[in-house]
């Protein structure tokens, strides 16, 4: 399995905090570009929100570019940008 | 070199941070940052909340801790953000750094507080007599944070 982790407006916009995705329907070298294609393909809602230019990705907590490989067993996390300070 | 990272509700004093801080003598400069929730422009603010990405957050403090004692000769770091919901003039944030000169003490501060505007996931929502919504991140707090580069 690979958790995926939606944090502030887009978990708000999506309605949806966590997903857990089936890491058997992914290819075996899939990215973490691939697993945002595949979650856009849940609805229009999720197309749109997920298409956003901004979104940043972290992959076992660590920021990193969506071409980064993703194995069973890792958490991902989509996100805006950040606020803080 | 000793480093401190904080994620909490409640908040906290700036005198016993500052204890903290000066303690080692062989430090003789402390510069310490504190962030407070901003009334907005049309004083209509009632309330903000920050949202976290528990045991992330954390790490992306540590890191930027981190990154700062490799580029500077660090004595002490200390960083503590709030979470939840915090009102008008509440404190939001501390930095704080230990270094046997002002200098590095300074340009420490800035960096770690440049770094945490871009890289830990922080997200604010003010709440005024509008309405709510999330607060945009600003193009020129990415630009502080590439100077370090």
């Amino acid at each position: 399995m690979i958790k995926v982790l939606f944090f502030a407006a887009l978990r708000e916009r999506l309605n949806t905090a966590t997903v857990e995705l089936d890491s058997s329907t992914l290819p075996a070298d899939a990215s973490a570009a691939a697993v945002l294609t595949k979650l856009q393909s849940r609805s229009a809602d999720w197309q749109h929100e997920l298409s956003r230019q901004d979104l940043l990705c972290a992959i076992n907590q660590r920021l990193c570019p969506l071409h980064t490989k993703v194995s069973p067993g890792d958490e991902l996390a989509f996100f805006p940008p950040v606020t803080g300070g | 070199m000793s480093i401190s990272v904080l994620v909490q509700h409640e908040d906290f004093s700036m005198a016993d941070e500052y204890a903290q801080l000066s303690r080692d003598c062989r430090c003789g400069a402390v510069v310490t940052f504190c962030g407070l929730v901003r009334e907005l422009q049309d004083h209509a603010l009632i309330s903000m909340t920050l949202e976290h990405y528990p045991g992330m957050t954390e790490q992306a403090l540590q890191t930027i801790a981190e990154q700062a004692q490799q580029r500077w000769q660090l004595g002490a770091v200390r960083i503590i953000h709030r979470i939840g919901t915090l009102t008008p003039n509440e404190q939001i944030v501390f930095v704080g750094v230990a270094s046997a000169h002002r200098a590095a003490a300074f340009e420490a501060a800035q960096f770690i507080m440049d770094y945490l505007k871009t890289q830990a996931p922080f997200w604010k929502k003010e709440h005024s007599s509008q309405g709510s919504h999330w607060v945009a991140a600003k193009t020129t707090d990415q630009q502080a944070a590439r100077r370090w580069e």
